[in-house]
């Protein structure tokens, strides 16, 4: 039997190391494209300010890259370490994401990353522009990759059970990559990094802008970065009702949840603007409602509903009993895989399989099972109300106040004038840290909302985890968190020097031109050849 | 032998590509590390060594994340219960390992000879540490690994950490070690110039012996070990649990693929002429040469490996019926044909977009161009 302190702790771990991870992510997918348009412009216009905005904010992102580089080593390899009866179950189709993701996404960023910074001298003006764009490109394939694998998670489409070996199989790779959830969620999470990238990048330049220091970078990157962040949000708004929709359909307990659904009701349903969810009682306390808005939201209609939490748990108790066979027959199938009437029993009850398991966790021996324990798993499958409710709040609240923001910077900047509005200045530096909360209630909503599976329906989160001992699950979360700390410390201490240091000023009155290749004797890069050891 | 067997080969081998991709690239870099504080002697050395590799670390550290993810792909149950039965020796690989990007990419943004001693240590360890243990977690696929599985194929690992660095899985570890240290080595020689290339060719030298020298014990030992032995079961191309079949153990049974097939006495033969290749060749000062003969002695331990273990892959020593092998741990035949599909179109890619950086970023390093160029590490 597994031990609940053990699911916790790998809980925690991965959420602790998720979260971690996806405060460097957004800002990479973000500033790769800035980079990628700074250097554009230079490429098109030739004029060097915008190779040295390209290079000043390349050092900035060269010092967040290294943390997500980092911290995504532990997110590969953490399903195995920690979750590895989830990775046995369904690495059959969550694996394969994750391999392409390398092969057509890391390997692409990270070999043209090094060419990025070190090759301004090496390689001619179109060369490093088109590696600077490879750069962008890939991190936003390997976006779309990880999306789908968890797009699978969300609503596992494209895959069934297999009795004989135990484990699901790929059914489609088409309907793994096209499901509606990972395409949406992909367009939602990227342009999400969009934003973070567009605001880190206006908060900077808004701090030199108010001491008066690198006037010309600091007024093209805040223009450039706002004309991108205003498009991005309004993107990042309309997706996020896409997902939504998505989410009404294939997630009714996530939406429930987010909208604290309790009783159902008929159409139209009114939007709970704030309310404080009371998950034992199943009611809100304090509710402030609007009108028929859920349904106009969700459904795109006035007479459209969804089902509530008290409709989804009647639902649930159904699901439990009916999966209970499927489990029972699955036991014969491991001793005999060619018992016929086994077969028949679990191909009869195989829908609701996901269910039989999430109340073998109170029944371990499902011969006696009771209605109680089948009671409570059915209440088990609505995740935490208030944590999603709120952390959703937070996310919307969060986007449509950056939204604002960069409605009022992208006028007074193209007016000219955002040097005449210090207050708008010092809201672009306060607004750095509202993108990345906002990201991380993003993730929170996602992954809190798909409880208690790590597969929807599927599998639950309980059954996933590795048989491992409370002892080696807390040495390895001290571990991580002594060892984050320590990272986050060190990188934000040479972010905030960096940015006081500044970009180097302008040598000359047209600044420091690219030096053709190859390198000149006093460059002191010898010509010999190098590259024997890659075949060339 | 039906599609789904051939599928099933067809990963194993690409498995073994993938993972010389790893030993070969990731090796190179860790050697370097391992042996940063020998071959560089003051900061402006260390500068060079890790310049030489700077531009290319970050692509060649994927094939170890590729590696991870291939094997979470096409053998998902090796992926859950290794990683998970191996969770302290992981958990040291990851913690080493996440510091190498960062002790590349801040190590030399402030001058402070604390801070840059610090992460001088930061890089031996992270060089050092995985590739001690990537080999002996080779080591402990002969020795067989304790874990079972329950009906619903919930893996359990029952022994302890400690029974992970046995002797033998130690002098695999030390084998893996002082090949990426002679591979590192032939790079800084390649790449810098004077006293530092001097010392990398020593180095590269001594290296390549007690590679060849743990090498040959190894292959001793190994005879004399308890083998696996694969008795019956539902056998290639069938899908299937890894509680259908069974296995038996015997002294010398891991010689038994090179009885049958004496051909594969051509494995190890790489092994050991690509490794005297490279020693000779830094004998000679033809740095290109020796990084290339190293490449083929990588291909020829692994293979070696491989070639004695098959079909086995993570061999049960409290249970050996329950061994994983090629046949019963592997995804469904649909997911080996798109993987084998995305492989074969996009390896070949990664290898000339590579060799392109490579090209480009060709030359020496001098302690002139670190000083002067605001991007270097």
């Amino acid at each position: 039997m597994i031990n609940g302190t053990v699911i916790d702790l790998s809980r925690l771990q991965f959420a602790a190391t998720a979260l971690y991870h996806f405060l460097f992510v957004p800002l990479t997918l973000g500033m790769s494209f800035l980079l990628a348009a700074m250097e554009t412009v230079y490429v098109t216009t030739g004029r060097p300010i915008y190779r040295r905005m390209a290079m000043f904010w390349g050092r900035l992102f060269m010092i967040n890259f290294a943390l997500g580089v980092a911290t995504g080593l532990t997110m590969e390899f953490q399903f195995g370490t920690n979750w590895s009866f989830y990775s046995s179950f369904v690495g059959d189709i969550f694996g394969a994401p994750l391999a392409i993701e390398g092969l057509m996404a890391f390997f692409m960023e990270s070999t043209f990353i090094g060419l990025m910074v070190f090759g301004w001298h090496r390689l001619s003006k179109g060369q490093h522009l088109a590696v600077t764009w490879l750069v962008a490109l890939a991190s936003n394939l390997s976006a779309l990759w990880i999306l789908v694998a968890n797009g699978f998670m969300q609503d596992p489409q494209g895959a069934a059970f297999d009795p004989t070996t135990m484990r699901m199989h790929l059914t489609s790779f088409q309907d793994l990559i096209f499901s509606p959830d990972a395409q949406s969620k992909f367009v939602h999470t990227s342009i999400a990094g969009y934003v973070t990238g567009a605001i880190f990048v206006a908060g900077v330049s808004a701090y030199y802008l108010l001491r008066n220091r690198h006037v010309e970078l600091a007024k093209r990157s805040f223009r450039m970065a706002v004309l991108f962040g205003v498009l991005a949000t309004i993107g990042v708004v309309t997706l996020g009702d896409a997902l939504g929709f998505v989410d009404a359909q294939a997630q009714p307990t996530k939406l429930a949840a987010m909208e604290g659904l309790w009783k159902t009701e008929p159409a139209p349903l009114p939007l709970n603007l704030i309310a404080f969810p009371d998950q034992a009682q199943q009611r809100n306390h304090g509710a402030v409602q609007i009108p028929a808005v859920l349904s106009l939201l969700e459904t795109h209609s006035l007479d459209g509903t969804v089902p509530a939490i008290d409709a989804l748990e009647r639902q649930a108790v159904r699901q439990v009993e009916d999966g209970i066979p499927a489990v029972q027959a699955l036991q014969t199938l491991s001793r005999n895989p060619e018992d016929p009437a086994a077969l028949a029993q679990f191909n009869a009850h195989r829908e609701d399989l996901g269910y039989g398991f999430l109340v073998q966790r109170y029944a371990p021996d499902l011969t006696r099972v009771t209605p109680a324990e089948i009671r409570q798993a059915a209440r088990d499958s609505i995740p935490p109300v208030a944590a999603v409710f709120w952390s959703f709040r937070v996310m919307v609240g969060t986007g449509l106040a950056m939204l604002a923001f960069f409605v009022l910077a992208t006028l007074y900047s193209l007016r000219n004038r955002i040097q005449e509005k210090p207050w708008l200045l010092k809201l672009a530096m306060g607004m750095i840290p509202v993108p990345f909360l906002a990201n991380e209630a993003g993730w929170l909503v996602a992954e809190l909302g798909r409880q208690p599976w790590t597969v929807y329906g599927v599998l639950p989160t309980w059954m996933s985890v590795s048989t491992h001992s409370v002892g080696y699950m807390a040495f390895s979360l001290i571990g991580f968190v002594a060892l984050y700390s320590t990272f986050i410390a060190i990188e934000m201490y040479l972010m905030v020097r960096t940015i006081r240091i500044g970009p180097p000023e302008a040598r000359g009155p047209r600044g420091p031109q690219p030096r053709p290749r190859p390198m000149p004797a006093g460059g002191a890069f010898a010509t010999a050849p190098h590259a024997a050891r890659t075949g060339d | 032998m039906n599609g789904y067997a051939i599928a099933q080969i067809i990963w194993w081998l690409l498995l073994g590509v993938l993972l010389v991709g790893l030993a070969v690239m990731v090796g190179m870099d860790m050697g370097v590390g391992a042996s940063l504080r020998y071959v560089g002697r003051t900061d402006t050395e260390r500068r060079v060594a890790l310049n030489i590799i700077g531009p290319h670390w970050d692509g060649n550290q994927v094939w170890f994340i590729l590696g991870g993810g291939a094997i979470f792909a096409a053998f998902p149950l090796i992926y859950a219960t290794a990683f998970s039965g191996f969770y302290v020796v992981m958990l040291l690989l990851l913690w080493t390992m996440i510091l190498r990007p960062i002790g590349f990419e801040y190590r030399s943004r402030i001058g402070n000879p604390a801070w840059r001693g610090a992460w001088d240590w930061a890089l031996v360890v992270s060089g050092a540490v995985p590739m001690v243990v990537f080999g002996a977690a080779f080591g402990n696929l002969f020795r067989g690994v304790p874990f079972h599985f329950e009906w619903n194929m919930t893996s359990f690992y029952t022994g302890g950490f400690l029974g992970l660095l046995n002797p033998f899985a130690v002098t695999t570890g030390v084998l893996s070690l002082a090949m990426s240290v002679m591979m590192g080595s032939l790079t800084v020689m390649n790449g810098a110039e004077g006293t530092m290339a001097a010392r990398a060719r020593g180095l590269a030298q001594v290296a390549g012996t007690v590679a060849i020298a743990v090498f040959a014990i190894d292959g001793f030992w190994v005879h004399s070990m308890a083998g696996y032995h694969w008795v019956s079961g539902p056998g290639p191309g069938i899908p299937q649990t890894p509680l259908q079949q069974a296995v038996i153990t015997s002294p010398g049974a891991w010689f038994g693929n090179f009885t049958a097939h004496p051909v594969l006495w051509c494995v190890p033969v790489l092994g050991f002429a690509g490794m005297i290749g490279a020693i000779l060749a830094a004998r000679a000062k033809f740095s290109h040469l020796g990084w290339w003969s190293g490449a083929l002695a990588w291909i020829g331990v692994i293979g070696t490996a491989g070639s004695a273990l098959f079909p086995f892959m993570l061999p049960s020593s409290s249970d050996p019926s329950m061994s994983l092998t090629v046949w019963n741990s592997s995804s469904s035949e649909l997911t080996l044909r798109w993987m084998i599909g995305f492989t074969v179109f996009f390896v070949p890619l990664i290898l000339w977009y590579t060799g392109w950086a490579f090209w480009v970023m060709r030359g020496k390093i001098t302690p002139d161009m670190v000083e002067s160029d605001e991007h270097a590490y």
